[in-house]
């Protein structure tokens, strides 16, 4: 079993699946995350959510621990929220990030602050899984990446898997965990296959992973961007220039500690976010590793990201919004000159 | 008036009491300035409070509103330790941090007041949510304005309450103004219970100047969540006697008005009736609010000599522990 293979979207089902089955406490809402509610055989269950993920969970664990909803983000989030406040474990499906402002109240004024308004007494662990990205032509309002967004807010955590072993890692840790977690979950992510074991498991929430050593830069790619950024290393490495790419797998927390470390021993740092680049996570990383390890910098810090804009339908102003292999050589070559 | 016990009677009259000198109290302290925030007095809306909370225990849940100190001492809340969280003490009920408009105590079920107009009433179906998924017979109650009634929310939790059939009541206080906007003006419809229709529960109003109407509707609502058969929403009217919060010049309303609001106190007729039934004597409400004295000398006390946070404690409690 060690060489299994499993798609981003199989293996963040698995960890549902195996969430549910450890803990009584762990339901599932959302719309259309069973899908023909109230149909019955064959229908009901058979759609699984907007992208399958959840495909494998109602003929297991039934209408009451996996619950399809009208379109109402703000209940299906407040419902959450509340369910939480109150003991048991949901995971609510957002469907896609562009959708999570229809529930911001319930997120940013509800879940993010009980714990610290109520000084401490509520224990609030709820995830709200969504996926994002652009890529699919699903232009200005499916698109977005607002996991900047959502790091700027106390109390709330904030995950962003980029790989197929993580995300179920990811998950099962953010489901244990007693605090609201916002689970972002690329488009890119869902078709990447990679090795994922079978049994549950955890990776902890606030470490990054170093996804390549070198010694000539640091690359800090988010999310799916990591693909890019190992692509750009390589190219790089042929011209004799070895490039250290880290995940964070987590914005908030955001383990600064291994950026520090490795700034320190490159110098120089590119960082690869596909959101807009005004108080983004790029620029949030830039400021940080500006204070944490200036003396260290032989260059200045680069910020390849997204254009300050809406995410484009047309093919040629979607390509041009997603940053590009060639951007993030181009930053990198910049921090060399 | 015949169904209830003489101690249920009294009981009642004794929390609409606590809430009554509690809100004085309050409104007294804050007017000397040593009291940080916003106060909004839940003075004249008793009734409401006391008789729904009579029908639930520590493991229902309800979630309150930003003129919630009458929920709060309804559903069991320490006044001392309410006091002290008031006045930003490191020993209320929520160590300072929250304060009259975020007052929670998860002991007993409160899931907490909301300064966000509207923001727990998912919170509160949500509670219900839990205790439909454990299979419990808690039931959850959502406190909320007539203002609030006109948040999208309120129409999509009580859509999924009721396909969900959740053990929650939607009980609106309707006190006739969203802060200087009258109901009248904002609403479209008369009666706010016929919203219910348009999701298919039962809705009813009544008029909360009567404790012993709202105890009928309440319980009748309670019992049918916990006996599985779904939300019920009730309109409570009461007369708003006081201003939206402590300072307000009520500009927007003439004394007239005001008066004429301030005449629906639900706390003089019920004492009137209970003193023609012999349930109260001169000398027993004598010692009545008395007794509350007593209580809220030492919640002020308590309050007023406890220490302040440490502000080297201001990032304490935004995050739970990892375990």
């Amino acid at each position: 079993m060690t060489d299994r293979t499993l798609s981003g979207a199989q293996a963040i089902g698995e960890a549902l699946f195996q969430a549910m089955e450890q803990d009584a406490n762990v339901i599932v809402l959302g719309e259309d995350v069973s899908g023909g509610a109230g149909l019955g055989e064959p229908h009901e269950g058979e759609m699984g959510g907007s992208f399958g993920v959840t495909r494998s969970l109602f003929s297991a664990f039934g209408p009451t621990r996996v619950r399809d909803t009208p379109i109402s983000e703000a209940a299906v989030a407040g419902l959450a929220t509340g369910a939480a406040a109150a003991g048991i474990r949901p995971v609510a499906d957002m469907m896609w990030s562009s959708f999570t402002p229809l529930a911001f109240d319930q997120i940013f004024n509800q879940a993010a602050k009980m714990r610290y308004m109520f000084g401490g007494q509520a224990t609030v662990p709820v995830v709200y899984r969504m996926a994002m990205g652009a890529g699919l032509g699903a232009a200005g309002q499916h698109s977005d990446t607002l996991y900047s967004l959502y790091t700027h807010i106390p109390g709330l955590k904030v995950v962003v898997p980029s790989s197929p072993y993580d995300a179920k890692g990811l998950l099962l840790s953010s489901i244990e965990d007693d605090n609201p977690v916002l689970f972002f979950e690329h488009m890119g992510l869902y078709g990447q296959k990679g090795h994922v074991p079978e049994e549950p498991y955890t990776v902890a929430i606030g470490e990054a992973s170093v996804l390549r050593e070198g010694s000539d830069v640091t690359i800090v790619a988010i999310s799916m961007m990591t693909v890019k950024a190992i692509d750009a290393a390589e190219l790089l490495s042929a011209d004799g220039v070895e490039s250290e790419v880290i995940d964070p797998r987590s914005l908030s927390p955001l383990d600064v500690e291994t950026l520090r470390r490795s700034v320190e021993k490159t110098g120089r740092l590119v960082i690869v976010d596909e959101s807009p680049p005004r108080c983004s996570i790029a620029s949030d990383i830039a400021a940080i590793v500006g204070e944490e390890a200036f003396g260290a910098l032989q260059a200045p810090i680069r910020r390849v990201t997204a254009p300050h804009t809406p995410v484009p339908l047309s093919p040629p102003l979607e390509q041009a919004y997603i940053p590009s292999i060639e951007r993030v050589l181009a930053a990198v070559r910049s921090t060399l000159a | 008036m015949s169904d209830l016990d003489r101690d249920t009677l009294l009981a009642l009259y004794e929390s609409m009491m606590t809430i009554r000198m509690f809100e004085e109290r309050v409104t007294r302290e804050f007017r000397k300035g040593d009291m940080p925030g916003f106060v909004h007095t839940y003075i004249g809306a008793e009734a409401v409070a006391v008789a729904v909370c009579a029908h639930l225990n520590d493991s229902d849940y309800i979630s309150s509103t930003h003129r919630g100190h009458g929920h709060c001492l309804a559903k069991g809340c320490d006044p001392g330790d309410m006091l002290a969280e008031l006045y930003g003490r490191e020993t209320g009920l929520c160590k300072g941090r929250g304060g009259s408009m975020h007052i929670a105590d998860f002991e007993r079920g409160m899931l907490g007041a909301n300064a966000i107009v509207g923001g727990g009433i998912a919170l509160a179906a949500g509670g219900a949510l839990a205790a439909q998924v454990r299979g419990s017979d808690a039931v959850a109650v959502t406190f909320f304005g007539d203002g609030a009634s006109n948040q999208g929310v309120l129409h999509e939790v009580m859509n999924l309450s009721s396909i969900w059939q959740l053990p929650v009541i939607f009980v609106c206080e309707n006190n006739g103004w969203a802060e200087s906007t009258p109901v009248e003006y904002s609403t479209s419809v008369a009666n706010i219970s016929d919203r219910a229709a348009g999701y298919g529960i039962p809705g009813v109003s009544v008029d909360a100047s009567d404790v012993l109407a709202v105890y009928d509707v309440a319980g009748a609502a309670v019992d049918r969540a916990r006996s599985g058969e779904g939300p019920t929403l009730i309109e409570a009217r009461i007369g708003r006697m006081v201003g939206h919060y402590l300072g307000d010049p009520e500009g927007y309303r003439s004394k007239d008005s005001k008066l004429e609001e301030q005449s629906r106190d639900p706390i003089p007729p019920f004492e009137q009736r209970l003193l023609a039934d012999g349930v109260l004597s001169d000398s027993s409400i004598a010692s009545i609010a008395a007794g509350i004295e007593v209580v809220l000398d030492a919640g002020v006390e308590h309050a007023k000599t406890s220490p302040m946070p440490d502000a080297a404690d201001v990032e304490a409690h935004v995050y739970a522990p990892v375990q």
